[in-house]
């Protein structure tokens, strides 16, 4: 009876085990296929072809992409973590009136559907003249990474000791000291983390990207893969898109598994506790 | 600005006129606000100022090519969207799709985030490999899983064919209920890690004693998980439900690589953006925006009752 138990659940462990990790594997296979042997399906490439993966960039302005992506979500994250800094320590270690309508405030904003703001955003970015530029993205990316980044900062800030602040209030230290000089060195982490999150989001933001850019060079990563076309309308170049789903995949994968505890706290700070 | 009782009573003990905490709390409640100015400055430009323009579109006949030319027509833009049956065939796919997906997450979750929580070796090594799901984006995922569903060469017909649960070869992504099927697939399989996550941290701040307790009692493991389990998991669960909910209602990546601009299998976001640059009517468009947005308003107001406690507990 015991061991019929323990094997039933390692036989769960094993179905959750290939269902996370099955389309990502699927994906690798099909992407060092090439010619006729891609539509096969074989659960293991005969011989490895990374045809796909040199294609990719030779076919498509890939490379393009992924330094556009690259661009805007650093430029996104950093902007974010300058202005959540700042915003967190008022919200989480100062009392003042209107506080708790802010942080409601923040909390609604980062639950705007995209699509609600798309039309003013549009109208927004083509009066600013950053149509079909990556400035556009970066602006626009703010709505999604801002009201999360403050969130979960303020969370994390909430929760570094009162005495600390007190000693440096007492040695005479002013909010932007003890912003700077106290909690930032210890919000190291919390920063971090923050960071990757919003990271993430900014690189996988498709609704922006797809509608504020134009030309195959100004596109970020997620629409580049969704656009991409054979020669014919009836010829999608699976090998090739699974070649570049691998290739942006695998470094967020590196990240997620590098950074797996600190993300679910960040995670967890930004849904649970809210 | 200062608070009216403290001073009084502080300065009736020292006896002097300004007591150092009040000018401390002033110097602080303006920092506050300084540190603020450049976060409200950026929301207001990139969340207040585009939403209200959203908002008076959707009372304007507004036309792609030329926004300036613009004229007020009162209800009308949201009067066309209420009585174009396709924009209720998305509402209905919407909160279809919203309920199927959230549901199938929410058991799913709970069955992984159960099985992450017991001792077994390596499980770090799985709760790592769950999240992989979650990094992937939208978009790469919808793909990968376009080619699995694939009608000729996908694996997931191979494989249904071998083991005989189908006779032939399906159209996953071309057929409005089959598309349907492949969306949720998608969705589910990138959300679920969320969820589980979500809920074995509530599982994880379970105290244990109580285990013991009903233990104590003679309750099976069954009984102790519907008896105490999901009761104390009940409000970390509605909070990720909402949570849930609230972003499956705003979808839109998903359908779109999924299922291309057919009016069939489209969400409301889908409907409201094709109308603004596919047919250039900003203004119809902006009022099915608007109209989403208060589906959403509504959810989030649910949200933040149910968010409450915790949010001024600490």
């Amino acid at each position: 009876m015991r061991w019929i138990k323990k094997i039933a659940f390692w036989l769960l462990l094993a179905v959750i085990t290939v269902y996370t990790l099955f389309p990502f594997y699927w994906a690798i296979v099909s992407s060092l296929k090439t010619g006729s042997s891609l539509f096969e399906v074989d659960p293991w490439p005969k011989e490895a072809a990374w045809s796909n993966y040199s294609a990719v960039f030779t076919a498509q302005p890939f490379g393009q992409n992924i330094l556009n992506s690259v661009i805007v979500a650093t430029a996104v994250v950093v902007l974010s973590l300058l202005l959540g800094l700042t915003a967190s320590f008022a919200l989480a270690r100062i009392e003042f009136r209107g506080r708790s309508l802010l942080l409601l405030m923040v909390l609604g904003v980062s639950m705007f559907p995209q699509i609600a703001v798309l039309s003013g955003m549009f109208e927004l970015v083509r009066w600013l003249g950053f149509y079909n530029k990556l400035p556009a993205l970066i602006v626009s990316n703010l709505i999604l990474t801002l009201p999360f980044t403050v969130w979960v900062l303020t969370t994390f800030m909430r929760e570094l000791p009162k005495e600390l602040e007190e000693a440096a209030i007492v040695d005479g230290a002013t909010p932007a000291t003890i912003v700077f000089r106290v909690f930032l060195p210890l919000l190291g982490p919390a920063m971090a983390t923050t960071g990757l999150l919003a990271f993430i989001s900014a690189w996988n933001e498709f609704l922006f990207a797809l509608t504020f850019t134009q030309s195959d060079s100004v596109r970020t990563v997620p629409v580049a893969i969704a656009l991409f076309s054979g020669g014919s309308a009836f010829e999608t170049p699976w090998g090739l898109i699974m070649a570049a789903s691998v290739i942006v995949t695998v470094p967020l994968v590196v990240l997620v598994l590098i950074f797996q505890r600190k993300i679910v706290s960040g995670l967890t700070a930004g849904a649970v506790k809210g | 600005m200062t608070s009216p009782t403290t001073p009084i009573a502080a300065s009736a003990v020292t006896g002097a006129p300004e007591p150092p905490p009040s000018a401390l709390i002033r110097q602080r409640t303006r920092a506050a606000w300084i540190f603020l100015t450049p976060t409200l400055i950026a929301m207001a430009l990139v969340a207040g100022w585009p939403l209200a323009r959203t908002f008076w579109f959707a009372f304007t006949d507004a036309n792609l090519t030329d926004l300036g030319a613009s004229q007020f027509v009162g209800l009308e833009s949201l009067k066309y969207v209420l009585e174009d049956p396709d924009w209720w065939t998305t509402v209905w796919t919407t909160f279809r799709f919203a309920f199927v997906s959230v549901f199938l997450e929410t058991l799913l979750g709970l069955i992984i985030a159960l099985s992450l929580n017991a001792h077994f070796r390596g499980r770090a090594v799985l709760r790592a490999a769950v999240l992989v799901p979650w990094a992937i984006p939208t978009v790469v995922s919808a793909r990968m899983w376009a080619w699995m569903f694939n009608d000729i060469y996908g694996v997931i017909n191979a494989i249904f064919l071998k083991l005989g649960l189908i006779n032939e070869a399906l159209a996953w992504t071309a057929e409005p209920g089959l598309s349907f099927v492949a969306v949720v697939a998608v969705d589910v399989w990138k959300t679920t890690p969320f969820m589980a996550l979500l809920i074995l941290a509530a599982l994880q701040m379970l105290p244990g004693d109580i285990y013991e307790a009903a233990k104590i009692d003679g309750a099976g493991p069954i009984r102790s998980f519907f008896q105490v389990t999901l009761p104390l998991l009940r409000g970390p669960l509605m909070v990720a439900i909402i949570f849930r909910m609230l972003d499956a209602l705003r979808v839109f990546d998903v359908f779109f690589v999924l299922t291309g601009g057919s009016t069939d299998t489209m969400p409301m976001a889908g409907y409201a953006r094709q109308r603004m640059f596919e047919y250039q009517e900003i203004g119809v468009g902006s009022a099915s925006a608007s109209l989403l947005f208060a589906i959403i308003a509504l959810f989030t107001a649910v949200y933040m009752v149910v968010g409450r406690v915790k949010l001024t507990g600490d």
